[in-house]
Parts: C-alpha cells; structure tokens; sequence
C-alpha cells in the first residue's frame, strides 16, 4: 500500500542557504520541497508540503545512499494514511526476498523526512529470519514522507515510500 | 529505566515455520529534543539497541532511534528450527540493560 510522492531528484542540489541566518529562521524548519527550495519561518503549522525533506534528513540520506538514489521497489510500508496522534504511529515494512543464502535483505533503514532525527531504527536480518518484515510503532513530529531503504547481500540499495498525514505531532514538540 | 518484558511466541509452532515474535518493554524513549519547565533540555535517553538470540545465536538485531515511540514495540520474524530458549535484551543510553527470556514449544506431527 506504498502510495508514491514525491522524490528527491538526484542531482538536486541542496542548500540550507545562509541566507536565513539574519531572520531568526531555525536550522529545524529549513525545508527543500521538490525542486524549488523553501525557507519559511516556523508557523507552528504541522502541515509541510508532500515531498519536504528537513536538513537532517538529506544529510542523513545521504551518508546512507550516496550520490545514487535507491530503486524504488520490492518494499512496502505498511502505515496509518491520517494519523490522530504522532506520538505512537503503528508501521510495518516489508520487503520482497526469498532470504536464501544467495539472496536475502541484510537491513532495513526506516527514515523520516520531518523528524528531528532521520533515522527512526535500523533493523537487521539474518538467515534465521525466514522473511524480511519488521512491525513497530514510531514517533512523527509532523505530516511528512516516511522512507524505508533496504540493504540487499549484493550490496544493493532499495527504498519503499509513503506519505503520513500528522494530526497532532509527536517527538515532544 | 526498563520495566515490564513481555515476549509473545505462538502456540502450535512448527518445525520450517516463519513466526513472528512480538515483544514489548515499558521505557519512556526520552528524546533528548524536549525542554524541562525551566528551559533546560532533558537529556536523551533511549533504548539504543535491541538484540534477539534464539539457542544462543543472534536472529534479529535493531537499532532504535528518538523515532521510537515510548514503551517500544518490536515484532520480528523468526524461522522455527526446532524448540528452544529465545532472549531478548533491551539497552538504554544510561547503560541499563534488561534480559527476558522465553521458552518456544514446537508442535511435533
């Protein structure tokens, strides 16, 4: 049920420009949206449009994928469409492998792209797992994408992605 | 502080099955982004790590981040080699770490 969104051109260049030094603008709401990039000061609004992506997470992101953006396929996020409360968001992800010895899903990354930290868990598989799926419940501080980037035995790199209206958010504000 | 392991196997497991295991533990996942109400930001303090051994050998391993929620819930998967002692250990920033161990019964045809 991974709805698709928008995404990250690769190439895209990425600037949490100085230029909002001088107007009070915290580092925290500096958000790049599709191509156009967006400083906007803090409202106290949760909405933020589909496809925003904080400063934390591009860097994060990157450190993770590098300069190539993982194939979107093969993993599904299983999450609310409208969630009432941020605080405890029930997901679960997914992802399509026989887990043979020859083929199987060493971790799953699941990311948000308006939290104040990026990296939600980082969940490791083994032969012993039999399927590469993992349920939990996460913290969402606003209306945001969710990501998940599973990292194959070859060394590959697959994402799923999805898209959480926030009614009130979590993370403590 | 970590309170209150539970681990929950199913019942009527067999031999080549993939079941999965769910557990809880009760721990406040303290963010380290929320300020007390002098101002003063709380200090971070999360389950960091979450380790799963089944007969001995590791079979799922995970790293929370401040994303977890609070009291965090995992349920993994896990091929059933035959009967056997699962543990599962929860750590948190400060150092504490807690143990819950659960025995799996296997249904023999």
């Amino acid at each position: 049920m991974a709805k698709s969104s928008h995404m990250m051109k690769s190439g895209q260049s990425v600037a949490s420009q100085p230029a909002n030094a001088g107007t009070g603008v915290s580092r925290r709401v500096v958000m790049v949206g599709g191509l156009a990039v967006a400083v906007t000061p803090f409202d106290g609004s949760l909405a933020t449009p589909a496809g925003a992506r904080t400063v934390f997470f591009i860097e994060t992101y990157k450190k993770l994928v590098g300069e190539k953006e993982p194939e979107l396929r093969d993993v599904t996020i299983e999450i609310l469409e409208t969630a009432e409360n941020g605080n405890t968001v029930p997901f679960t992800v997914n992802v399509r492998s026989p887990m043979t010895p020859d083929e199987y899903v060493k971790t799953i990354t699941l990311l948000s792209t308006g939290n104040p930290q990026a990296v939600v868990g980082t969940f490791h598989f083994s032969l012993h797992s039999g399927r590469a799926s993992v349920s939990g419940r996460m913290r969402l501080a606003r209306t945001q994408d969710v990501i998940a980037v599973a990292e194959l035995n070859t060394g590959m790199l697959i994402r799923g992605e999805t898209n959480v209206q926030v009614m009130i958010g979590g993370c403590g504000g | 502080m970590i309170t209150k392991p539970r681990i929950k196997l199913p019942d009527g497991a067999k031999v080549g099955d993939i079941i999965d295991v769910k557990t809880v533990v009760n721990h406040v996942m303290e963010t380290g982004n929320r300020k007390d109400a002098e101002g003063k930001p709380i200090a971070r303090n999360i389950i960091a790590s979450f380790v799963a051994k089944f007969a001995g050998t590791e079979v799922f391993r995970a790293e929370f981040g401040p994303g977890i929620s609070a009291n965090p819930f995992v349920s993994f998967p896990m091929r059933v080699t035959g009967p056997g002692q699962l543990d599962v250990t929860w750590s948190d920033d400060l150092g504490q770490s807690l143990t819950e161990t659960a025995i799996l019964l296997v249904v023999i045809e």
